[in-house]
């Protein structure tokens, strides 16, 4: 490939690359949102289908983690200011908490997919 | 031991109290003191525990009680710099202080398991002497609504401590 051939097919990349969109693909499907502020987890339940990924985030000062309370299912920890993510896999309800802080209590409920 | 570590923390209890009683209705200045010397003290309690204990379940406990304490102390310094209130140290910010000194003299004669369960013994019960005086006097004493604000949030997070001390403290006997 001569240099003039390298230089168009690098252009094209980068134009390929700044239009409207194109990325879309890459970003997965929205996560439904759980926001931790002043102690607090809100909403205190969400349901979300199977599959489905959840993200919390955290607007304390404090770390905080997303603990699933019976067979830890998913534990996470999440930094003051940042936010974690769970693909919900399996159908369910379940109950989590923040394993530093453990008054901190919320619920999601899992349905299979397909099911409202 | 464990009865008499129970009378230190209750001591520590009942010592602060009447200075609290004194001053029923601090007002903001004192608070924010009262608030900030707490979040300290319990920083000082977990870089000790940190310094001795060799638990990895106590140690995770004390690291997170020294950043949770910094990071509200943080916050809380953020809010009387803004709000131009300097905090007023007093009878009840002094009490506390006194208290936490004589415990972490008891302490530093202790090591290994006894170091632990005293350890968070103390905490459950520092926890629930500051939990005590936020819910009854400094978060209805306070006026400035920030400040009020930043208390209940401090609330649920020493009441976080207080049930994590207790998960700990089961874990660890």
């Amino acid at each position: 490939m001569t240099r003039k051939a390298v230089w168009r097919a690098l252009f094209g990349v980068i134009a390929w690359a700044m239009m409207p969109g194109a990325t879309a693909s890459a970003v997965p499907a929205a996560a439904k949102q759980i926001t931790i502020g002043a102690m607090s987890i809100v909403p205190l339940q969400l349901t979300v289908k199977a599959g489905e990924t959840v993200e919390w985030i955290n607007k304390d000062v404090v770390d905080h983690t997303t603990t699933e309370k019976n067979a830890k299912i998913w534990n996470v920890s999440i930094a003051p200011g940042k936010s974690a993510t769970v693909v919900m896999k399996k159908a369910g309800s379940f109950e989590y908490y923040c394993r530093y802080h453990p008054n901190m209590v919320a619920r999601i409920v899992v349905t299979a997919p397909g099911r409202k | 031991m464990r009865v008499r570590l129970g009378l230190i923390a209750g001591a520590a209890c009942v010592a602060v109290m009447p200075a609290m009683a004194q001053h029923s209705k601090p007002n903001d200045a004192q608070i924010a003191h009262i608030a900030y010397t707490a979040g300290a003290l319990d920083v000082e309690a977990g870089k000790q525990a940190l310094a001795i204990t060799r638990n990895p379940e106590i140690r995770e406990f004390a690291e997170q009680m020294v950043r949770d304490h910094s990071a509200v102390n943080e916050q809380a310094l953020a809010l009387v710099k803004k709000l131009k209130v300097t905090p007023e140290d007093n009878a009840t910010s002094k009490a506390l202080a006194a208290q936490a000194a004589a415990r972490r003299a008891e302490l530093a004669r202790l090591s290994g398991a006894a170091f632990d369960k005293a350890y968070v013994a103390n905490e459950i019960a520092f926890h629930k002497t500051v939990n005590g005086a936020l819910e009854t006097t400094l978060i209805p004493s306070a006026s400035n609504p920030e400040l009020k604000s930043l208390l209940q949030a401090g609330l649920k997070l020493f009441e976080g401590h207080q049930l994590h001390a207790e998960h700990t403290a089961k874990a660890t006997n």
